[in-house]
């Protein structure tokens, strides 16, 4: 106890010296246009209190567990219950806009964390497949985006044509970005992938003319079912008229919510495909050791350039959603935070697993938004969040694996086994 | 001529500035392998408790002893910082799976952003010039080459720091202790060396470099909000990947370069572009040297 | 019959002469061994002809099928493997240790398999015969996995296996490429007497279906017992060449191996099989 008390009085004068300079004074604005310096010390004893004892709180709870023998849990069992598991995410997901009384909000919300899923989808397959780490997935989010909202503004074409074109586009530049950095390794690949997703953020805000600049693009259409349009006014030719319904804003969120889980069940879909044949299994055995798959007669750049532009193709599929959805967007859309968050929840989810993306996007996305409240403590929560998770899960959610072709019962390989890459 | 001599002084002060902090990314990388994507904004918050101690002592003392007063607080400061993040958020993922840490290490920096946020606001914060008048170089026509006392001062503060730094690394027994850890931890630990103490002892010394930095930033721009990490972050780390990384005279090299080549492109091109030529030559640079200008060539073993 | 020919083969690191001017041939059908002390240069030698590295000066001559030759020096890393029907093992393993035994003999039938997916597309669609080539190539694999007695752990991970297991695992890997040459750098490694006698076998019996070997060892009781014809480096240069009764008799050899006169390695495991 007494230990316990001196390391938490230790983390505590840490504390001090941390939070004294920050949450001890605060700056302010002075008469003649000056900086002043006013004390707060009743926030700083309080942040240092709480520290003091919130790792009393974890030695206490360290002390509990020690008691217990501890079990190793690498997510076997919600693996082996995935199988549950994913149908029933996919039945309330199916039913979820339908419930009666649902607020728009909720599902506004369900829709923003299903083009996270997809973004996370998409990504897990060049980061948790491959093995390519890549920092600047939100290009080809942005690349889809501006794609569909060029089309549909230049061309007049609905979102249905563009789709198959933003994810074309995607694709190819995933496969330009992918040439020249085939040689890179590790953190190499990191920084110049991150550079390229600033690269095309710096062009977007500073082509003014052709992409409006930091003011954004306005106006896309919102995707139609059947040529169906979702509009308040009602009338022919609209979703409400054409039922003979009231108009209400839900409709076409729900519409927008369904469109959103096509797709990433699409995306879904077609990473489970390629995983149980060679392209994947290629993959995957590229994550795992790049020179005895180049002596097995694998071509290895083929390969790596197969997982970018597929990628990167679910990716601009995800960005033309996301400016149907908005009809608005700008630069401000498509930030490093929005890669660091995507690869956030690829790895917070177990890199690989598709079950675990769903998890961590639910996690990720739906509590700070559901902690809209508190505003500014938002992303400090996020922030803190990640630090916690990862410290505590380092493998993220499920982090096992299941072979893609066995002779008898599959057995789950964990993680300790399975290499992260060197890409 | 002599607006590309104002540029290439221009450009050689701000490339020390990412210089020091390219340092502390290429010493972590060095040792442990990981990005501290953290560091930016660890350099943040050197600027901010600089931008905090000169306030207080602005009206009680002189500014030189204002001026010292702000480097050493910020140092010591930031040296807490370095070695906090790396107890709290990245020693309990030493040896695990990698994209851990950085993912640790991405929160860790929208922790201390929204941190600084909080608790000192959104707006930006600017000080006076310290230090104005300068020495003119070179006059031609009405164009005037200064080199102002400002970036003499960051010049020569910065070349000190690296010298000691230098002395720190390759004559020293800590020196020597952090090259066997980067070239071995468990061989290294084996023989006796304590390698939490090394690592954490290099946290504390990247840390305090990039208060420095913060600082000398604060000094030179008279600027600062608590955004201004990420962009810096960046930069350096580009610089130490530029430079080759884990390589410490390449971070130095890289800083310098990317000072040098933003400052050019926006006294000759158009400044909305610069970061992203800065980027571009990156990825250039490393399509033809994979391993960045002094790295070393890894070849792997087969 | 001649299924590998190297002639003048010269590898440099910067200043550093690995292999120097090596000229040899391996015979269709037999057991070629490469022998040497540590640092003659036999890994560098193995990795230019297996196209991981670049010779600079030199020409490697494969005869994947009779009649037929294939320049290696000139090919594409990854199509030394597709087109020229070389396989190989590392000295330090190299499984894709997070899959299955079973995995890692599919992946080495990737290209096969590959095309007969349309390239990936008909594959997601579930068109074209791939579920066929599926069924071959795991009975491919089940060939070998019995071959190297491994049937019990086919979807164990690779990396879970047992060091002897891991060897056989990826000899059984590198023939699932089929190739007409297979190449082993110190597939003896770390193995037990009773693993080592049970590799001879398996080797032997690579040899005996067809498939040429060529074979980088330490262990004087494989090399003596099952080379067809053994070769000699020393310093990166080739200092002998014959059958394993004329080398054990060479003075050249033995002078290398017993370290006459310079400081070669003095306990090389070797010395006293030779003597």
């Amino acid at each position: 106890m007494l230990e316990d008390l001196k390391d938490a009085g230790l983390c505590a004068f840490f504390a001090l010296l941390i939070f004294a300079p920050f949450l001890g004074v605060h700056l302010g604005d002075g008469t003649s246009g000056n900086l002043t310096l006013g004390p707060t010390p009743e926030r700083l004893a309080l942040a240092v209190a709480a520290t003091f004892i919130a790792r009393m709180a974890m030695l206490a709870w360290h002390r509990l567990r020690s008691k217990r023998t501890a079990k190793p849990s690498n997510g076997a069992a919600a693996a082996r219950a995935a199988k549950y598991i994913g149908p029933v995410l996919l039945a309330v997901a199916i039913i979820f806009p339908l419930l009666p009384g649902m607020p728009n909000a909720y599902i506004d919300l369900g829709v923003l964390i299903l083009t996270y899923v997809m973004l996370g989808w998409g990504l897990n397959i060049v980061v948790g497949l491959a093995g390519l780490l890549d920092l600047g997935y939100v290009a080809f989010y942005a690349v889809g985006a501006y794609s569909f909202a060029l089309l549909a503004s230049n061309f007049g074409l609905g979102f249905w044509e563009c789709l198959p074109l933003a994810g074309i586009l995607a694709a190819f530049w995933g496969v330009c970005l992918g040439f020249p950095v085939l040689r890179l390794r590790g953190d190499y690949l990191a920084i110049v992938t991150l550079a390229f997703g600033e690269i095309i953020r710096l062009v977007i805000t500073n082509w003014v003319s052709l992409t409006g600049g930091p003011n954004g693009l306005l106006g896309m259409p919102a995707p139609s079912l059947f040529g169906l349009k979702f509009s308040m006014a009602g009338g022919p030719g609209t979703f409400a008229g054409f039922f003979g319904v009231d108009p209400m804003p839900w409709q076409k969120t729900a519409y927008l919510f369904y469109v959103i889980l096509a797709l990433a069940l699409l995306t879904n879909w077609v990473t489970l495909r390629l995983r149980k044949q060679p392209l994947g299994r290629a993959w995957e055995a590229l994550r795992e050791d790049e020179i005895a798959c180049r002596s097995l007669g694998i071509n290895v750049r083929n390969t790596k350039l197969t997982a970018f532009a597929i990628g990167a193709m679910f990716g601009g599929f995800a960005g033309c959603f996301f400016a149907a959805r908005q009809s608005f967007i700008s630069p401000d859309s498509f930030t490093f935070i929005e890669s660091a968050t995507v690869l956030a929840i690829v790895v917070l989810g177990g890199a690989g697993s598709q079950l675990g993306v769903v998890l961590a996007a639910c996690v990720m996305i739906g509590i700070p938004e559901l902690l809209q409240s508190l505003q500014i403590y938002r992303m400090l929560i996020f922030g803190l969040a990640l630090v916690t998770i990862m410290v505590v899960r380092p493998r993220g959610f499920i982090s096992i694996r299941r072979p893609s072709v066995s002779l008898g019962k599959a057995k789950m390989i964990g993680a300790e086994l399975r290499a992260e890459g060197k890409g | 001529m002599a607006y590309a001599l104002q540029q290439l002084i221009n450009g050689l002060t701000l490339g020390m500035i990412y210089g020091l902090i390219a340092i502390g990314y290429t010493m972590v990388y060095g040792i442990i392998g990981m990005i501290n994507f953290a560091h930016g904004d660890v350099f943040m918050i050197g600027a901010f408790v600089g931008i905090i101690v000169l306030t207080a002592l602005s009206t009680v003392t002189s500014v030189p002893v204002a001026l010292a007063a702000a480097f050493v607080i910020s140092a010591f400061i930031c040296a807490v910082y370095g070695f906090s993040i790396e107890r709290v958020a990245y020693r309990p993922l030493r040896g695990s799976f990698r994209l851990a840490p950085l993912i640790s290490a991405i929160g860790m920096s929208i922790v201390l952003e929204n941190y600084v946020q909080v608790s000192q606001g959104a707006l930006e914060r600017a000080i006076p010039n310290l230090l104005p008048g300068g020495i003119v170089l070179l006059k031609q026509g009405d164009f005037v080459v200064q080199l102002t006392w400002m970036q003499l001062a960051i010049i020569i503060v910065t070349l000190v720091l690296l010298a000691a730094f230098t002395y720190l690394v390759t004559k020293t027994p800590l020196g020597r202790a952090m090259r066997a850890v980067e070239q071995d931890a468990k061989m290294a630990a084996l023989l006796g060396v304590n390698t939490n103490r090394t690592i954490s002892l290099t946290f504390v010394i990247g840390s305090a470099l990039a208060a420095f930095a913060g600082v000398m930033f604060l000094l030179y721009y008279g600027v600062i909000d608590f955004y201004i990490g990420f962009n810096a972050g960046i930069k350096a780390f580009t610089a130490a990947v530029l430079g080759g990384i884990g390589s410490l005279p390449g971070a130095v090299l890289g800083g310098l370069l990317i000072g040098l080549i933003e400052a050019f492109w926006s006294g000759y091109a158009t400044v909305a572009y610069k970061d992203a030529a800065v980027y571009s030559i990156l990825a250039i640079v490393l399509m033809f040297m994979p391993s960045g200008l002094l790295g070393r060539h890894e070849i792997e073993k087969v | 019959m001649t299924i590998l020919s190297v002639s003048n083969l010269t590898m440099r690191f910067g200043g550093l002469t690995a292999v120097n001017n090596v000229s040899f041939a391996a015979e269709r059908g037999h057991i070629t061994a490469v022998i040497g002390p540590n640092g003659a240069g036999k890994t560098t030698l193995f990795n230019c002809i297996t196209g991981f590295y670049k010779p600079t000066e030199g020409s490697i001559a494969m005869s994947p099928s009779l009649g037929k030759i294939v320049r290696l020096e000139k090919l594409a890393g990854h199509q030394v493997a597709s087109k020229g029907k070389v396989a190989r093992t590392f000295q330090n393993i190299r499984l894709f240790g997070g899959m299955t035994a079973l995995e890692n003999l599919l992946i080495a039938q990737h290209n096969k398999l590959q095309s007969a997916t349309g390239f990936g597309v008909l594959g997601v669609l579930g068109l074209g015969g791939y579920r066929k080539a599926e069924k071959q190539a795991i009975e491919l694999a089940k060939h070998w996995l019995d071959q190297t007695g491994l049937m019990a752990r086919a979807d164990d991970p690779a990396g879970a296996l047992p060091y002897g297991d891991q060897r056989r695992l990826e000899i059984a890997r590198a023939m699932c490429t089929e190739p007409a040459l297979l190449c082993l750098d110190e597939p003896a490694a770390g193995l037990n007497p009773r693993e080592s006698a049970g590799l001879n076998q398996l080797l032997l019996k690579i040899r005996d279906e067809g498939c040429s070997l060529l074979l980088i060892e330490h262990d004087m009781g494989v090399v003596m017992k099952i080379s067809d014809h053994i070769i000699v480096l020393d310093h990166g240069k080739k200092i002998a060449d014959g059958s394993p009764t004329e080398i054990r008799n060479d003075p050249a050899v033995i002078a290398a191996y017993l370290g006459e006169g310079d400081e070669d390695d003095p306990d090389a495991p070797v010395a006293e099989s030779v003597a």
